[in-house]
């Protein structure tokens, strides 16, 4: 339906919807474009420099013991500035009942992101200028009164991130880094700070990409993490992802993702499926 | 504008195939048809050269530097695009779908098809090291006037990744071309 108005609007050059095929990224599980896990200096939506874009996604992430469900909708603005919301449902599954909060506790989290583009092309432009991006993820845990009883110092958060992100058309290949300034535990789902470190500090996102063709691409992400809790080991996380653009307005991703450990059980790894519809 | 379609359908099955019409030299009309607007506006007729088909222009420094991308070393990219003939191949259905893009078709109306088909062959083959020299004007020079914004140039790119595609040229092979063309946004992007 969104895409249908839009559609009718670019004549009015209000949504253009001329991004190249996958140059908008997917929808991370916090809401901002990038990857599924890293966060990317690319503007959500199919906009270029005098347009609108919106899009949308939910994802599922089946983990050992536990269930990640998030959704979101982000705007782009002339390929410019973004603006996300996304809500995160962590579910505990029968390790609820283990950890005494009972069976199918499920932590919740809403994320507002926002970037704005400094400088660079992803695509066009010199090889050696990336894309580069600057944002603030506010992060609102729902279950405060729990994270609070688990160590976290508080139940809302925001980080501050700084990404590069460049398409090296020469080798068909992707490269993004992010430097995230966080005190998020488990992105926020166990809340923010904790006993063994209160405050931010500096995290590393990277991922690596490679398009095989227009619509296709295959990758690998990292995602380093605060290990703040002193009751349960938080590790870095990793994924290897196929992305395919089934046409201008819907991309479907594919991964396998490795959590570490979390909240004491044992490391979580698992399939990842993400639906992102653009305009 | 039933008229207008009319006309333009009758233009077209006068044409003979293979021979396309050079826009530039045909009167433009207004919907109503019959206003020759180069009397109306007293300007003089452009006449194409009758050998080439070409509207002649104003002369200009030549140089291979105008193409706006150093060639390929070696002769794998040439080979990859079919030699001379494949790619003047590439340019002339580059060409051909860019003049009936709806998305940007507009922005050729006014434009020498004869011409662009052979700078387009010319800087192509130039930069794919196909033995060619470009005889063109530079990319700022060439695009000053068409107020061509990032959109526009995104649906070119798409067009001629589908000339390739039909070309049957591998995706890595079309990307490694396309990063010699895509340092050009900064002086073909003018909005």
């Amino acid at each position: 339906m969104l895409c249908n108005a839009s559609a009718m609007a670019r004549d009015d050059g209000l949504f253009d919807g001329e991004k190249l095929l996958l140059t908008n990224g997917v929808s991370t599980v916090e809401g901002s474009a990038g990857g599924g896990l890293s966060s990317w200096a690319v503007i959500p939506g199919m906009e270029t420099d005098h347009g609108l874009g919106l899009s949308a996604f939910v994802t599922g992430v089946g983990f050992n013991d536990f269930n990640l469900e998030t959704h979101g909708i982000a705007v782009g603005v002339h390929n410019r500035l973004a603006v996300s919301y996304a809500r995160e449902n962590f579910d505990t599954l029968s390790a609820g009942t283990a950890l005494g909060l009972g069976h199918g506790y499920t932590f919740r989290q809403d994320i507002v992101t926002t970037r704005l583009r400094l400088a660079g092309d992803l695509v066009y432009g010199p090889a050696w200028l990336p894309q580069i991006t600057v944002g603030a993820d506010f992060k609102h845990n729902l279950n405060g009164a729990v994270v609070r009883l688990v160590g976290a110092k508080q139940s809302a958060g925001t980080d501050f991130t700084l990404s590069a992100t460049k398409l090296l058309l020469g080798s068909s290949v992707l490269i993004n880094t992010t430097f995230r300034l966080t005190d998020a535990n488990q992105f926020g789902l166990l809340g923010f700070g904790g006993d063994r470190d209160a405050h931010r500090t500096g995290q590393f996102e990277g991922s690596l990409g490679y398009q095989l063709t227009r619509r296709l691409a295959v990758g690998a992400e990292v995602r380093t993490r605060p290990d703040n809790l002193g009751f349960a080991r938080e590790t870095e996380t990793h994924d290897l992802f196929v992305a395919w653009a089934a046409n201008r307005h819907a991309t479907l991703t594919a991964a396998y993702v490795d959590l570490g450990p979390v909240a004491t059980f044992r490391p979580q790894r698992g399939a990842y499926l993400s639906l992102q519809l653009a305009c | 504008m039933v008229r207008h379609a009319l006309i333009a359908a009758a233009c077209a099955l006068a044409t003979p195939a293979g021979a396309q019409q050079t826009p530039a030299a045909t009167p433009p009309q207004d919907a109503a048809g019959g206003v020759d607007w180069y009397r109306e506006f007293g300007v003089e007729r452009p006449r194409p050269d009758p050998v080439t088909g070409e509207v002649p222009v104003k002369p200009y420094a030549m140089a291979d530097a105008n193409a706006g991308a150093t060639p390929f070393g070696g002769s794998h990219m040439a080979q990859a695009f079919g030699g001379q003939p494949g790619i003047r191949r590439l340019a002339d259905r580059l060409d051909a779908l860019i003049t009936t893009d709806p998305r940007i078709r507009g922005i050729f109306v006014a434009t020498d098809n004869v011409r662009l088909r052979r700078m387009l062959y010319e800087q192509f083959c130039y930069i794919l090291n196909a033995g060619c020299h470009y005889s063109g004007r530079d990319m700022r020079e060439a695009h000053r006037q068409l107020g061509i914004m990032t959109r526009d140039m995104n649906a070119l790119v798409e067009d001629l990744q589908r000339a390739m595609r039909e070309d049957g040229i591998p995706f890595a092979t079309q990307n490694r071309f396309l990063a010699k063309l895509a340092p050009m946004k900064h002086d073909v992007v003018t909005k």
